[in-house]
């Protein structure tokens, strides 16, 4: 312990408090985070289902039309639409994060944050549109 | 100058309560008075023993931080007429201990501060040739953002991760490793990079973003955080590709 | 030197799971979840899907797909308990379960992709 902290354990008289369990609750912004951490999960549950989805492919035609059938259960559309909107989430708030963590010059200038954002979006709207356009495409 | 508006300010005398308790005021609601100068006009003309820090009174030192409303403020920055009718609540910066009524012990802030060396580092000589280090407007550019803290410890007290895990070195400090860093002067990077890239403290960061949210002075430490992050995850995968690239 | 930490090389494989998670999830969801089993779109059939799996670039996006999006929720669910119910003490608990569930995930799509037709 360094000397400047050696007494600081034992003092009696501070008032200390901490931090409620639900601390996240007590406020808009932090449940706004809280909401985009959970995101994660439902991510992991995209995967599972992705993982599903090749464990069918393997099994043969009747097993991959058991597969789609089994994404029409209301319940699984009800999960999935909830979880379109958490990545929905996961993906504005982690493309405006961006120019947080990379401070882009031009010319000397720092440019402004949306400047810095727009690209993802632009490229966002561009791998949405090529995916959808192979996977719909018949034949 | 009829009107008056009621504040609530949290006493806690240790030789007296085992735990803070709010205390209401009435004071006048001036309209350009700030929450300083209300607590300013409780001390001398109502209670004496109120005891709160402050010192410029125009948003520069960095000492009046507190609790208002719930939300981490600069009381000198503050003005009544914002929460009118009232009543407003006046309690210490959060995260911290509490010494008495509105001061906070900040020796925790402190210590991490100094850890990452927010100071100029020189590896060469320090003494330049011409007298002085040349930086261009550019080169201020770049750290000018971070060099705005005042070191009011607000954005510690906004972070929930800080209030968690008191390992955690928190937003103004890195905040003020990375003004250093970003200097063209100092060639101290490394050495701050070995504090705080390997202690567990910067990693604790999930980038809440309150920090920002709150700083009076629009210093963004959340940015800096993230910045500081990517910045180690380059160097770790250069140590670890490169190992004989350290000196 | 100092105790070399992992945490960067977590923060990295959270990060890059970040960016393929925003990219491609809301767009596969949308079609897999919502799309294509209320009938708005049709679906690719069985021919159709193996064919788009067997292109060369498939199951390499694939892989790094499932690899990084698990990756990504191991680090972030793992600080989520930490911070969020205040049970970091379990951290290793917690750690096996979200970087174990990460790498068995992981190894199962290998397996997988490895094994498709
Ligand atoms: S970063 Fe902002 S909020 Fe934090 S101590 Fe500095 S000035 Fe205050
Ligand atoms: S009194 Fe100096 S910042 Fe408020």
């Amino acid at each position: 312990m360094k000397p400047s902290t050696a007494y600081r354990q034992y003092h009696p008289k501070w008032y200390r408090t901490r931090v409620s369990t639900l601390w996240w609750s007590r406020k808009w912004s932090y449940l706004k985070f809280m909401l985009r951490e959970l995101s994660s999960v439902f991510v992991a549950c995209y995967v599972v289902i992705l993982l599903l989805q090749l464990h069918a492919l393997r099994g043969g035609p009747d097993a991959y039309q058991g597969f789609q059938d089994w994404l029409k259960d209301p319940w699984l559309v009800i999960l999935n639409g909830v979880s379109f909107l958490f990545v929905l989430f996961h993906a504005v708030t982690w493309f405006n994060l961006t120019p947080k963590a990379m401070a882009v010059r031009l010319r000397g200038k720092r440019l402004p944050n949306v400047l810095v954002a727009a690209p993802n979006y632009v490229a966002w709207l561009a791998v949405s549109a090529l995916v959808v356009f192979l996977l719909t495409r018949q034949g | 100058m009829a009107e008056t508006i009621t504040i609530e300010v949290a006493r806690y005398r240790p030789e007296q309560e085992g735990e803070p308790a709010l205390q209401s005021y009435e004071v006048p609601l001036n309209k350009d008075w700030v929450v300083l100068d209300a607590l300013n006009h409780i001390k001398d003309h109502v209670d004496g023993s109120l005891s709160f820090r402050w010192s410029c009174r125009m948003g520069v030192c960095g000492s009046c931080g507190m609790t208002v409303n719930g939300e981490p403020k600069l009381t000198c920055a503050t003005f009544l007429s914002h929460y009118a009718p009232g009543p407003i609540r006046v309690e210490p910066l959060k995260n911290f201990p509490v010494v008495r009524d509105l001061v906070i012990e900040m020796t925790d802030f402190m210590e991490k501060l100094q850890s990452v060396k927010p100071w100029i580092v020189r590896q060469d000589d320090p003494a330049p040739a011409k007298g002085e280090f040349l930086q261009t407007p550019e080169q201020l550019d770049e750290f000018k953002q971070f060099s705005m803290c005042i070191n009011c410890m607000i954005c510690y007290a906004a972070c929930p991760v800080y209030g968690l895990d008191p390992q955690f070195v928190g937003p103004a400090a890195i905040a003020l490793a990375q003004r250093y860093n970003q200097d063209s002067r100092d060639q101290g990077e490394q050495e701050r990079m070995d504090v705080l890239s390997q202690h567990e403290g910067i990693w604790g960061c999930t980038f809440v973003g309150e920090c920002t949210e709150v700083c009076p002075k629009d210093v963004d430490p959340a940015g800096a955080i993230q910045q500081y992050k990517l910045a180690a995850t380059k160097e770790w995968f250069k140590s670890f590709l490169m190992p004989w690239s350290k000196q | 030197m100092a105790k070399r930490s992992n945490e960067p090389l977590l923060w990295a494989l959270f990060s890059g799971g970040g960016v393929v998670a925003a990219f491609l999830l809301p767009v596969l969801i949308f079609l897999y979840g919502l799309a294509f089993p209320l009938g708005w779109l049709q679906p690719p059939d069985y021919e159709r899907t193996l064919e788009l799996v067997q292109h060369p670039l498939a199951r390499p996006i694939l892989f790094l797909l499932c690899f990084l999006s698990l990756f990504h929720w191991a680090h972030r669910f793992r600080f989520t308990l930490y911070d969020g119910l205040q049970i970091k003490h379990l951290n290793l608990v917690i750690n096996l379960f979200c970087y174990g569930g990460a790498v068995t995930g992981t190894v199962a799509a290998a397996y997988l992709l490895w094994t498709l037709p």
